[in-house]
């Protein structure tokens, strides 16, 4: 598979903070939804940030569809990347809905009729037409979620990073939020990066990788992943409500053949259970 | 803060709601600046009349501005009486020491109080009509000829509209912080002045970091979405000079040409 971000033996640190990252390697493919686990603090968002050309490198270098992240490229790889962050007051720039969603195409300078007519495809491509004229403090934060993934769908990336995009919402709005990214992405195959301290989003990725303080401690498939939840644990990060479950039910002398198990595994492997005795 | 009309946007639908905001903002500047040249009833019937015809073509209801005077009128009734006690000259009715009434303050007494309407209403259609977007929008349109002296009009109005933006957001975090400040045993709103102004301090401190926090975020959000510069960006919202604008101008222009005309010399 074709990796659309590369990022090759990256040193990072903020100014007057000790070094963040220190040889990171890290590839992400083309058109996976990919999990990035973490502790706070353990450099997730910086690392996106990186990625998006908002904080320059010390050493090394990220390359995003081959095009290495330095000032001569940035505009042409933040056309390529669209990015939801997490608080949805703070990335709410227009007025109404439909300037914010406008936001991005004004900036490249697009053709006001072709604008108008991207504006309201994306609205409606998230059911947020209807509220088009609605103003930031009338709307719900799952709604400015949307609205803020509609502005980004404007722009066709190629590329969705969800800086903890879901963390704010309630639990509803944040499963609400991922259907949604899950069909654009399938719609338009894009590539799906999802910075995440909600185990359940990290389970239906395609990979995980589990960072912790500025090193990759792994990466795999989430079941592969969640076949340790006391590593999970050890550094800080929660447990699959499967794996919980397991654990659980081992204390109580019922013990699993594997420690993770998805949900439906996990039924069957319970029928099985009762049905034996 | 509810029955506070100014600086409130009705939506609507009439021919002032129609108009283009840049022509909106330069009629009421326009306005004002004739009012002060009236001096005789006659000058001050034809503004009061052409008001009257502008509020009725906004469509909103005369006992809705009144009700939206309401909350200015003691400043209108203060500066009102300073006028008539405090002028001198033509008959006089009543002295008392410095204090006195004549037909003259009496004259000049009702002028402020008309002036005072007449500049209230037009800025109350003009907020009640304009949303407030549109109204950054007319500031960028009217202030362009400033471009030619380097003045950054497009960074200004960006943040006009970003200031409006965030006025209901931070309406409610300060809703919020008092809330929780209160629970924590801050007194707001009782006690000495020295005693207040201590008391603001724990709400005004977190009001401040909230809001640079706010800009640090925003400012990152706008730099990902491709935000460079204010100059080099094309515009979703249009807002063009109409016919109605044309129309509106001329008949403004009228007025105060009839105003010039007929004033006292």
């Amino acid at each position: 598979m074709k990796d659309i971000i590369q990022i090759q033996n990256i040193s990072f640190n903020y100014s007057n903070q000790p070094r963040l990252f220190d040889g990171l390697s890290l590839d992400v493919h083309q058109g996976e939804w990919l999990a990035l686990i973490g502790q706070n603090g353990s450099g997730k968002s910086t690392l996106a940030r990186l990625i998006d050309g908002l904080n320059v490198l010390t050493k090394g270098q990220i390359l995003v569809a081959g095009m290495p992240v330095n000032d001569a490229n940035v505009l042409k790889i933040r056309n390529k990347i669209g990015m939801v962050f997490q608080n949805p007051e703070d990335q709410f720039v227009g007025a109404t809905v439909e300037d914010d969603v406008a936001f991005g195409l004004e900036n490249r300078q697009v053709d006001r009729q072709k604008m108008h007519d991207i504006v309201k495809q994306s609205l409606k491509s998230v059911n947020m037409w209807e509220f088009r004229d609605r103003i930031p403090a009338n709307l719900s934060g799952g709604q400015k979620q949307r609205v803020a993934i509609a502005g980004i769908i404007a722009l066709s990336p190629e590329i969705i990073i969800l800086d903890e995009a879901t963390s704010m919402l309630d639990p509803r709005g944040r499963q609400d939020i991922l259907n949604l990214v899950r069909q654009i992405k399938e719609k338009n195959h894009l590539t799906v990066i999802s910075i995440t301290h909600d185990i359940d989003e990290a389970a239906g990725a395609d990979r995980v990788v589990i960072i912790n303080k500025g090193q990759k401690i792994d990466e795999d498939t989430p079941a592969q992943i969640f076949k340790h939840p006391k590593r999970l644990e050890q550094i800080g990060l929660d447990v699959p409500y499967t794996s919980q479950l397991i654990a659980a039910l081992s204390k109580r002398s019922v013990h699993a053949a594997k420690e993770y198990l998805n949900s439906e595994e996990l039924i069957t492997w319970i029928k099985q259970l009762v049905s034996t005795t | 803060m509810n029955n506070f009309l100014f600086g409130r946007y009705l939506p609507g639908n009439s021919w002032i709601h129609q108009m283009s905001p840049q022509s909106k903002l330069t009629l009421s500047f326009y306005f004002v600046v004739v009012i002060f040249f009236a001096n005789n009833l006659a000058s001050y019937g034809a503004l009061a009349a052409l008001i009257i015809v502008v509020v009725l073509l906004s469509g909103v209801s005369i006992t809705f501005f009144l009700k939206g005077i309401r909350p200015l009128i003691w400043l209108i009734i203060f500066t009102v009486s300073l006028q008539i006690l405090f002028s001198a000259g033509g008959h006089v009715f009543w002295q008392w020491g410095p204090f006195s009434i004549s037909d003259l303050s009496l004259i000049n007494g009702g002028y402020i109080f008309i002036r005072f309407l007449l500049i209230i209403m037009i800025s109350t259609v003009l907020t009640l009509t304009t949303t407030p977007l549109a109204i950054a929008d007319g500031v960028q349109t009217v202030l362009k000829p400033l471009k030619k002296i380097h003045f950054p009009v497009d960074t200004l109005a960006l943040m006009l509209s970003i200031a409006l933006r965030f006025v209901p957001t931070l309406m409610d975090e300060m809703g919020t912080i008092l809330n929780a400040q209160r629970s924590r045993g801050v007194d707001f709103g009782s006690g000495s002045l020295k005693h207040r102004v201590q008391a603001a301090v724990p709400l005004l401190v977190p009001l401040f970091t909230g809001a640079i926090n706010h800009a640090e975020n925003l400012s990152t959000a706008m730099e990902a979405r491709g935000f460079s510069d204010s100059e080099h960006r094309s515009k979703y919202r249009v807002y063009r000079w109409q016919g109605k604008d044309t129309i509106s101008w001329l008949a403004f222009l009228a007025v105060g040409g009839l105003v010039l005309w007929i004033r006292k010399h």
